[in-house]
């Protein structure tokens, strides 16, 4: 089982060689096919999530949650993407038409491009960078644009003051989000994710780095918007925030991205600090899957238990707590290797 | 303060406002008929030497030359209770506003003067409360037709 | 200096978070709020000037319109007041049933406000900790009047059916269950951090405030005045019943939401002790098909309702139909406090500001 994936991948490369075509365009078709892929897993996936979520939110609150359509409701979310997207367009008249329309575009494009460099599996990776996770970082602070895109094209107050929150949110926690991740980085010596996967063999690096793991688990949050910290949309408060004018499947993008953007992160917590696709028995590929959904599924469980934190706690909990928390792991992280050094161990 | 006497304050009352105050009662209050000239003197007094801090009811009847303007007035936690009214002549319905000595009567005013016509002088902000801003009349009154299913 | 424009941001008519159509008109600097100007009137229905042309008995529906989600009380409230307008004497057995579906609605409408501010503040699963509870009250409601939401089942003189089987055991496992459910929304909210970090210090009303505005109810209780009129004017049989004011000091939101998880306890005590106490007997006093009271008698009779002081203002000309009849609504008045207490707070106060005043609009627009 575990070569599958590769092994496909080669006998595809060899059948397209063997119909004449030279090798590195085969490459390149290749990576398109890998494309395809990547996005159906992740349009499916998300289809899974969406039921999931709505299954858990509803075993915590003891409802029954959806029940009607197929077994368990799992054709639930397709019913309601097929809703979607027969559903009518509506531009505001007074929207900046452009920023508008294409904001949802942005946002999805930005969340599917963080899949490039998440190792599915061993040797299972769109592109192997070498800053792996420098570009799963910087890219995904682009989406704060796009968010910001969307509130000031709506041309609303809503969107406008959840546009405005979520960027003053996504700035201050882009900070603690990629100091927690620093003390890896120093104790692998590479920005490399498969590297980092194979630094784990022995240790997993929630073991090595406990702080970095909380305050990457609560900054990480805030950067998905996701409760408590979904301030950009927060329903009861700001209607929707950003999403408030947009129907249909614009609205249905940036739900799907929000959902793409977790399971990345969920994908990059279990790389960074779970082991990635490191496991006994089981196949690699399966081993992370297991793990992004465990780590979605304590997403969920914070989402569905605690009340919207307030704006402006939002914000100093960030520059007063995470911050210097995380200043504080890099700085043991330092010690300890240098500690680790002067007795021989590594 | 010395304890708290209904009869008393009623007399005191009465040799303060002569023959502006007539005394009343019915089955569940003593009532206090003001003319509406001395109805802030009063009231003031009310609140001020009697403790009567909870204006829990402002309303407005119509008995076709006059409105009737009536104030509940309790006290808050000994719970004694008052009825005060005054009465405003339907061609010139005006009377002072309360709200300098309860902050409560602001919005029961608004809603006297939207469905009443009553006009409060010196309230800061008399628009109507519940019925849009460009609606004609007072339907409160006796004389205000019933438009829609006629 | 950097300078910043007042813009204003209107909450409402329609916003998840006003309860129906409540209308909030927030003048803004940033995010700290200036002033709210309160605009009211999208459901009024005008139910004063319908009562002109109703008579007494008719216009027993039009009450548990008023507050929706206490049905019981604005409709207990009115026929206590024609009641005391016209003489009537309530049989026991009523007055103890009464009692019991007063009670039992002010439990589902505080379950309500519990519930409402959880969502108001994000807490989903908060609001459905209070609707899983409230449905086994409303399911009570269904078995006496047939009706869930809005059931006329208190009528002038008595009550519309005797109660059915089945009723007193629902109520008692009801009733037993309360204190568990008390503890399960203070495990799920009261103690969570963010939580307090939200309502603590958030819309302080002062005893003084709250006095001079003419706030009464949970909020004033929070606000340290043990008021009740359950105890300061006891109505039918209250002055049996054995039960505490719960009051808090501090007069934030905290306190409003924590007054009434404590208020669903006692209300639990009184329904305990009417269980026990209630006699056999007549239901209903028999009233006349057309009430007509003396000619320019007039009543105002006021009740704790889940709001707080709910009257009726009733003047009689002779005839069967009320002369005036002013509803003085809780709501309406508690409303008038919200721009006071929301001044100089964040936007986000505002929401919790709204959901803990706990205005229903069915009452306060009339």
């Amino acid at each position: 089982m575990e070569p599958l994936f590769i092994n496909l991948a080669e006998a595809f490369t060899g059948w397209m060689i063997s119909l004449g075509l030279d090798p590195g365009w085969a490459e390149a078709v290749l990576l398109v096919v890998k494309w395809i892929i990547v996005v159906t897993i992740i349009t499916v996936n998300i289809i899974i999530l969406i039921w999931l979520e709505r299954k858990v939110s509803a075993f915590f609150q003891e409802r029954l949650g959806p029940n009607r359509l197929g077994p368990f409701g799992i054709f639930q979310t397709i019913a309601d993407a097929i809703k979607l997207l027969t559903k009518e367009d509506i531009v505001p008249s007074a929207a900046d038409k452009l920023i508008f329309k294409t904001a949802p575009m942005f946002f999805i494009v930005v969340a599917v491009m963080l899949y490039t460099v998440i190792p599915m599996g061993k040797g299972m990776q769109v592109i192997n960078l070498n800053v792996g996770l420098l570009f799963f970082i910087s890219v995904g602070s682009l989406s704060t644009i796009a968010l910001l895109m969307a509130g000031w094209g709506s041309n609303n107050k809503w969107s406008l003051m959840g546009a405005v929150r979520s960027v003053a949110q996504m700035v201050s926690y882009a900070i603690p989000l990629a100091f927690s991740l620093l003390g890896v980085v120093m104790i692998t010596g590479s920005l490399n994710l498969q590297d980092i996967v194979l630094a784990q063999d022995k240790w997993w690096f929630v073991i090595l780095q406990p702080i970095a793991f909380i305050t990457y688990f609560i900054a990480a949050t805030a950067e998905l918007n996701r409760g408590p910290f979904d301030m950009p949309e927060a329903e009861q408060e700001l209607t929707g925030g950003a999403y408030t004018e947009y129907t249909g499947m614009r609205w249905a993008l940036f739900f799907l991205a929000e959902y793409t953007n977790l399971v990345a992160v969920s994908a990059l917590m279990a790389t960074v600090f779970l082991g990635g696709w490191q496991g006994p028995w089981l196949p690699s590929w399966l081993w992370i899957i297991i793990k992004t959904y465990a780590i979605i599924l304590v997403f969920f469980w914070v989402k569905w238990t605690f009340p919207r934190i307030r704006m402006d706690h939002l914000m100093s909990f960030s520059w007063k707590v995470l911050v210097p928390v995380s200043l504080g792991n890099i700085l043991l992280t330092g010690a300890g290797i240098y500690f680790c050094r002067w007795m021989g161990w590594c | 303060m010395q304890e708290f006497n209904l009869e008393l304050m009623i007399k005191e009352l009465e040799v303060l406002m002569g023959d502006k105050l007539r005394i009343g009662s019915d089955q569940f209050f003593a009532v206090l008929n003001i003319e509406s000239n001395m109805l802030t003197v009063l009231m003031t007094k009310l609140r001020d030497e009697y403790g009567f801090n909870h204006l829990a009811n402002l309303s407005s009847v119509d008995y076709g030359e006059e409105f009737e303007l009536v104030y509940h007035l309790y006290s808050i936690p000994d719970n004694k209770k008052l009825l005060v009214k005054t009465r405003v002549p339907r061609t010139s319905a005006e009377l002072d506003s309360l709200i300098t000595i309860w902050p409560t009567a602001d919005w029961q005013e608004r809603e006297v003067y939207d469905l009443m016509g009553i006009k409060f002088k010196a309230h800061p902000n008399l628009i109507r409360v519940l019925l849009p801003e460009d609606f004609e009349g007072h339907p409160l009154r006796k004389d205000f037709v019933m438009g829609g299913r006629s | 200096m950097l300078e910043s424009d007042i813009y204003t941001v209107n909450v409402g008519p329609i916003h998840p978070s006003t309860h129906g159509g409540l209308h909030a008109e927030a003048i803004m600097d940033g995010e700290i709020i200036e002033n709210v100007i309160v605009h009211l009137g999208y459901v009024h229905r005008s139910v004063e000037k319908i009562a002109e042309g109703k008579t007494y008995q008719q216009y027993v529906p039009y009450t548990a319109r008023l507050d929706y989600l206490a049905t019981n009380l604005p409709v207990l409230g009115y026929c206590q007041a024609v009641e005391k307008l016209l003489g009537i004497e309530v049989p026991e057995r009523a007055q103890y049933i009464r009692v019991i579906m007063a009670e039992l609605s002010r439990i589902a409408s505080h379950q309500i406000a519990i519930s409402a501010t959880g969502i108001d503040l994000g807490a989903t699963t908060g609001l459905m900790y209070g609707m899983r509870d409230r449905e086994r009250i409303m399911n009570i409601f269904e078995m006496t009047g047939g009706q869930r939401l809005l059931s006329s089942y208190i009528r002038i003189g008595g009550v519309a059916a005797d109660i059915p089987d089945g009723f007193i055991p629902a109520v008692m496992s009801l009733v037993q269950d309360i204190p568990g459910m008390m503890d399960e929304y203070n495990g799920l909210m009261t103690g969570n951090e963010i939580w307090a970090a939200r309502m603590q210090g958030v819309g302080i009303l002062t005893p003084e405030t709250a006095i001079q505005y003419g706030v009464t109810g949970p909020n004033l209780r929070a606000s340290g005045i043990a008021y009740d009129l359950r105890r300061a004017e006891p109505d039918g049989i209250y002055h049996r019943f054995e039960f505490d004011i719960p009051t808090r000091n501090g007069g934030d939101s905290l306190d409003r939401w924590q007054v009434r998880i404590d208020e669903i306890g006692e209300s639990g005590r009184i329904i305990e002790q009417a269980l026990e106490g209630m006699p056999n007997g007549e239901i209903s006093t028999r009233v006349p098909k057309v009430l007509k009271p003396e000619p320019g008698k007039e009543v105002y009779h006021r009740i704790e309702s889940a709001k707080g002081e709910l009257g009726y203002y009733i003047v009689s000309d002779g005839s069967s139909k009320p002369y005036r009849l002013h509803v003085r609504a809780p709501s309406f008045i508690n409303l008038m406090v919200l721009p006071v207490i929301c001044r100089g707070g964040v936007f986000q106060d505002l929401i919790t500001n709204i959901a803990t005043l706990d205005p229903i609009l069915g009452e306060s627009d009339r």
